[in-house]
């Protein structure tokens, strides 16, 4: 490994770092597409930022940027308190009319210097290490790693500082509020950070890859953990790694850097989402067939249940069910078959019969019908997933 | 090249025509099919479809090589719809909320198009599928046949919408109803996102992967506000994005080296932003009046009450008081005096006051109304 391949790897962990604990809380909060509409109307403030100091390199382009970044936000809350229209439309009005603006002012009057749009929109990871960070002759590095190195230290220290009020604000607004924490504040404070790193990013990798790596290795945590404290490790990890193994996917590929990245994160994500033990597609649908079973297995007891002993015997027959139900032979069996696992019912030449303990099952469910209250059912909970939720 | 000129151009030159009657074309169905997403709260769809389009247009390209255009929509209308469905397999199979979904989707797919565009690009004798036309969009090359075929869309989704008016609008505003009563919300459901990611596809290469979402919801934003029925809305919203449309073009061919999808979109923008205003139910200019008029209505009132305490201390009720009195109590203006002597409910003399039968029986009412 030689070493600008080294240093891209260093920035694009460095973005990917940073990235990925503010996409925590704005997937929490459900502002991730803020991230989006932020990342394009950033134009404007460079466009505007060069046209007062005529020097793409300056930093007043990055604090414009970072201004607009703002006022993006600003702008969409106002939008959505006249309650004019939906939040999300608010969201899709600004900042196609910042970066409209953004454009038309760059092809009116800067059409003779090169303010390349593509390069905003994708980046190039690449050129990365050619941009050197000189101190009296003395080399230090690329100068992204700076930037995004100074960002991730102002994330990292105001995480510390105020992960308590983060975590109350994003969870219960109202909470933070009597406890003195003010939900504005904190917000405002969230998204002037998230502003400041999508600029920072954004020149070394690209609007596309900053969007993808705030929101996508968050929302992949979140598939796999309830606790915050592991959905910022969580996240950290899947988006470094995504940084990683992109890298070299693009080197082996030879491709674009950004796009083998993204494709990585979208490859965990979609792994993530179809295997996640709890919130994945998976196990909701064995959840969603489990359920079904017992839902079935259900029916089938209540209907023994109101049966009399002896009289109505024909009504027991196993062949019974296929009419009754108009369930198929299959069926009935693997229904049967449950309910006999769980000991709910006996069957004694071809006649089903309730158990004591099927017999008690579904009185305890016909009480918790008729008066829908939640401590009838405690012991059965564990058991079946039915009374869960 | 002014304006005037322009318009003579429009019936003269076939590449004007083509480019006006195009996005005027691109203006309706935008119109029509985003008032339906912005009603569907799915207003951010038309962003994330329109990235989701890029690795079919360039996984198109691959297989075929054509530079064909309708292959390449092909390609863009299949991964949009791939698009669509994992927004929904997402926020039905996980507690991501929509936002997430969206923004997984929009960047994901646009960036795995970035890594297939590299093979292209190092493809020395195949031309690229035109990112820069797909990124920003190109009017100046809509031609004869695109024409066509947005007319073709528009009267298609047109005819749809008659067909299934009754059910789409029982399904838009009471889905749990419209499933009750035996109406395929779901097959709706897919049939209205088919056309809106038609309408997204067909838009991009006019005015863009960045302003398409702006211009898919802007003119259904804007129609909104001036009514509430849904056919008002739908026909107000066409109209607008025509205009957004065939002014835009308009304004960017007069101006040379302005792009046309920008203009268009701030063009829709301020149309968005005149009616937030001017709406005369519920713009921001008339709420303010309301705002101050019955700020204004609560003020006389609280004048007339105190006086009416005043006044029914004295046998006759048109004993006058010095208008200080009033103000021992609290700072009153002219204005207020003023009003309630317009209205006949007290004369006002060199800084005397009286209340008259009329406004004395008045304020017995209101003070009924208050104290009950």
């Amino acid at each position: 490994m030689i070493l600008p391949q080294f240093e891209i790897q260093i920035v694009a962990s460095l973005v990917a770092i940073a990235c990925a604990i503010i996409g925590v809380f704005l997937v929490l909060r459900k502002m991730s597409l803020i991230s989006d509409a932020i990342s394009h109307s950033i134009l404007l403030g460079i466009v505007l930022g060069f046209f007062i100091t005529h020097d793409l390199n300056s930093p007043v382009l990055i604090l414009f940027a970072a201004l607009v970044g703002v006022l993006t936000v600003v702008l969409v809350e106002f939008i959505q308190k006249t309650k004019l229209v939906k939040e999300d439309t608010a969201i899709g009005l600004v900042f196609p009319a910042l970066f409209s603006i953004g454009i038309i002012l760059i092809s009116t009057n800067a059409s003779d210097i090169h303010l390349d749009i593509d390069a905003v929109l994708l980046g190039e990871l690449a050129f990365a290490p050619f941009d050197r960070f000189i101190v009296m002759d003395y080399d230090l590095g690329p100068k992204s790693v700076w930037i995004m190195g100074g960002i991730l230290l102002i994330i990292v220290v105001s995480l510390f500082l105020f992960y308590k009020e983060l975590k109350v604000t994003t969870f219960d607004p109202g909470l933070s509020a009597v406890l003195g924490i003010s939900p504005i504040l904190i917000h405002y404070g969230l998204m002037s950070i998230s502003s400041i790193t999508i600029v920072g990013a954004f020149d070394a990798v690209g609007a596309i890859l900053v969007v993808a790596f705030i929101i996508v290795p968050a929302s992949t945590a979140y598939l796999i953990t309830d606790n915050l404290r592991k959905m910022l490790i969580y996240s950290v990890a899947f988006g470094v790694i995504s940084a990683i193994l992109g890298y070299w996917l693009a080197f082996i590929l030879d491709a674009s850097i950004a796009g083998a990245m993204t494709a990585v994160l979208g490859l965990i994500f979609i792994l993530v989402y179809l295997i996640a033990p709890k919130h994945g597609f998976l196990s909701n649908l064995s959840l969603q067939k489990r359920q079904a079973k017992e839902v079935k297995m259900l029916t089938l007891l209540l209907h023994l249940n109101s049966l009399n002993d002896g009289i109505e015997n024909e009504e027991r027959e196993i062949k019974h069910l296929y009419r009754h139900f108009r369930w198929t032979k299959k069926q009935a069996n693997s229904i049967l078959k449950f309910a006999e696992e769980n000991g709910m019912i006996e069957i004694d030449k071809e006649l089903i019969f309730l158990t004591n303990k099927g017999k008690e099952f579904s009185a305890k469910a016909i009480d918790y019908i008729i008066t829908n209250r939640d401590d009838k059912i405690e012991g059965m909970k564990n058991e079946f997933m039915l009374f869960r939720g | 090249m002014d304006i005037f000129e322009y318009i003579s151009l429009i019936f003269t030159d076939y590449t004007i025509r083509n480019i006006s009657l195009g996005t005027g074309a691109l203006g309706a169905i935008c119109g029509v099919l985003g008032s339906f997403a912005v009603l569907r709260k799915e207003s951010l769809l038309g962003d994330a479809i329109s990235h989701a389009a890029l690795p079919g247009i360039v996984l198109a390209f691959m297989i075929t090589q054509a530079k064909d255009n309708y292959v390449l929509l092909i390609g863009a209308i299949i991964s949009g719809l791939i698009g669509t469905l994992l927004i929904s397999g997402i926020v039905t199979n996980t507690r991501l909320k929509k936002d997430a979904a969206l923004g997984i989707v929009l960047s994901v797919f646009f960036g795995f198009g970035m890594l297939l565009l590299t093979f292209i690009q190092k493809n020395p004798d195949a031309t690229q599928a035109g990112l820069d036309k797909y990124l920003f969009g190109q009017a100046a090359t809509l031609m004869e046949n695109d024409v066509k075929l947005l007319s073709i869309v528009l009267g298609l989704s047109l005819l749809v919408l008659l067909m299934f008016w009754k059910e789409l609008k029982v399904a838009l505003f009471d889905s749990d109803y419209a499933k009750s009563i035996g109406i395929k919300t779901r097959f709706l459901d897919s049939l209205i996102s088919f056309f809106i990611v038609l309408a997204i596809v067909l838009g991009l290469q006019t005015v863009g992967v960045v302003l398409m979402s702006a211009m898919l919801l802007a003119p259904a934003a804007a129609a909104r506000q001036w009514t509430n029925r849904l056919y008002v809305m739908l026909i107000i919203a066409a109209i607008l994005g025509v205009i957004s449309g065939v002014v835009g073009t308009a304004v960017s061919t007069t101006y040379n080296n302005l792009s046309t999808g920008p203009v268009i979109v701030v063009i829709a923008i301020l149309i968005v932003i005149i009616s937030f205003l001017f709406s005369p139910k519920r713009g921001l200019l008339m709420r303010q009046i309301l705002f101050i008029r019955s700020r204004k209505k609560i003020e006389q009132t609280k004048v007339l009450l105190l006086m009416y305490n005043i006044a029914k201390t004295h046998d006759d009720v048109g004993h006058p008081h010095s208008n200080k009195i009033l103000n021992n109590f609290q700072g009153i203006g002219k204005n207020v005096l003023k009003s309630l002597e317009n209205q006949g409910w007290i004369k006002v003399n060199e800084g005397m006051w009286l209340m008259t039968e009329k406004g004395f029986n008045y304020a017995e009412e209101l003070n009924k109304g208050i104290t009950l």
